[in-house]
């Protein structure tokens, strides 16, 4: 039977763009929602977000999607996805809105790429760092099968994921910074870019997503 | 390798019919919208911008509902724009399947609108619409670009760079700039403004209007100095696909997402 997905809701941005491809990538059942016993009912859980990091610190802890989320984590098989503001709210903190803290559960820091940001090379680089990148694999995953490494994805961001311990990158993107593109720990994996948007790469990493059984 | 320079088709859609005009008179009918939006989410179109051209308000339920039913089926990057006036108009797009909302006369007649937006959902949504025309008082001075409303009939007043500047301290993530002068015409983009933009400002610039040929694409990355081109006639008659706009592109040294 194909898997069912809750997709935590914490009233931040539009979340139909996720379920819908969630749906098209093969999904059962899509629930977008807060209640603990939908999530906790789920086989799969998204934690998605969109938006100013203060705000959907506030609004997560506010809906108890913290402890939603421990919950899954906790579980130690249920397969969690990370998107975007739902991967930096895993860091420790956020320099965003004059700084963050967030939810502690991967060691490292939530950087700005900067005021005039420059590759290495001097060549000024736009922020948000907006488009279409290379994503380089670092290891090997369920989650990127059918995935060529250096695919690209669609990224739209200004603060970029630094963990503190490099071997939890799944994968990292190039932009006059190497910042984590995927992080990957037990039954958690997490994205800086949006699949859900990502065409036919993002459709199979979302794909590949429901068929993961939470184990690497 | 980093990030791809992006390719963007544009449709103008009038009550439900995509549509597109010689300096926004003659119209000839493309076809349907979301037929069209899926045609270029398959070809490998790095985003969709999708421009209401409509006058009556009374046509938006079918705007909303066009938009609902292309996000059902397009997994790329959705923008919508063309009569964004308030926060419940972007609320309103937003949850009806845009990633992005365009808001153009708006943000002149109310520029706190784009501040607003930009702290409620967030800079990466929202794209600030230029159109600009060349204007010159006399032949001795040097070129100098003012910003139009009512499809380039009316005119501001306000220059052109530092209201980009402006727009982007404000907390636009993206400026879509459109030369009225080109809009339509086929000659290619109005680089001069587009390269000064691009260097003032920090945030990703797409430029847009008068595309005739794959070559204008690569002037306007190359010499415009933008972050992504949009297009809309070279696409729906048929001149050209988006494949082959992304390997000329390639061929000339432009990255794209292959």
């Amino acid at each position: 039977m194909a898997a069912s997905v809750a997709v935590i809701d914490y009233g931040m941005g539009n979340l139909h763009s996720v379920a819908s491809a969630l749906e098209h990538a093969g999904a059962g059942e899509v629930v977008v929602s807060h209640e603990a016993a939908a999530i906790a009912r789920a086989d799969h859980v998204v934690f998605p977000g969109v938006g100013g990091i203060r705000d959907c610190m506030a609004e997560i802890r506010r809906l108890g999607c913290d402890q939603l989320l421990a919950d899954a984590l906790a579980d130690g098989h249920k397969p969690v996805l990370a998107i975007c503001v739902g991967m930096q709210a895993l860091m420790d903190s956020s320099e965003e809105n004059g700084g963050v803290e967030t939810l502690g559960i991967i060691p490292g820091r939530v950087r700005f790429f900067g005021q005039d940001h420059r590759t290495e090379c001097g060549q000024r680089l736009k922020v948000p760092h907006m488009g279409w990148n290379e994503v380089h694999q670092c290891r090997e995953h369920p989650l990127w099968a059918g995935i060529d490494d250096g695919a690209r994805f669609y990224f739209v961001h200004s603060y970029y994921v630094a963990p503190d311990e490099p071997a939890v990158n799944a994968a990292t993107f190039n932009y006059g910074v190497v910042g984590s593109a995927a992080i990957a720990q037990d039954n958690l994996f997490a994205v800086q870019f949006h699949p859900e948007k990502s065409h036919t790469a993002g459709l199979r990493l979302l794909s590949n997503f429901l068929q993961w059984n939470g184990t690497c | 390798m980093g990030l791809a320079k992006r390719i963007i088709p544009c449709l103008d859609v009038d009550r439900g019919r995509v549509v597109k005009g010689v300096n926004f008179v003659g119209i000839r009918d493309a076809g349907d919208p979301v037929e069209i939006a899926r045609r270029y989410n398959e070809q490998g179109a790095d985003e969709i911008t999708f421009l209401d051209i409509t006058a009556s308000h009374e046509e938006r339920d079918t705007t909303v509902h066009t938009v609902e039913q292309m996000a059902r089926e397009v997994f790329i990057p959705l923008t919508v724009g063309g009569g964004i006036r308030s926060v419940s108009d972007i609320r309103t797009m937003l949850n009806a399947g845009a990633d992005k909302v365009s808001i153009n006369t708006a943000a002149i007649h109310n520029p706190e609108l784009v501040a607003d937006a930009a702290a409620r959902f967030g800079s990466q949504c929202i794209v600030v619409a230029m159109d600009v025309k060349r204007v010159t008082n006399d032949a001795t001075d040097a070129p100098r670009y003012e910003l139009f409303t009512h499809g380039g009939r009316k005119p501001t007043g306000i220059e052109a760079v530092s209201w980009a500047q402006r727009m982007a301290a404000l907390g636009a993530g993206e400026i879509l700039l459109t030369s009225m002068d080109r809009d339509g015409t086929r000659d290619g983009f109005e680089l001069t403004i587009t390269r000064a933009i691009a260097d003032a400002v920090d945030i990703p610039i797409i430029a847009s209007g008068g595309v005739g040929n794959l070559q204008h694409l690569v002037d306007g990355i190359v010499e415009g100095g933008a972050d992504a081109v949009l297009a809309a006639s070279i696409f729906h008659f048929g001149d050209h696909t988006v494949p082959e706009a992304k390997h000329y592109l390639a061929q000339h040294g432009v990255e794209v997402r292959l």
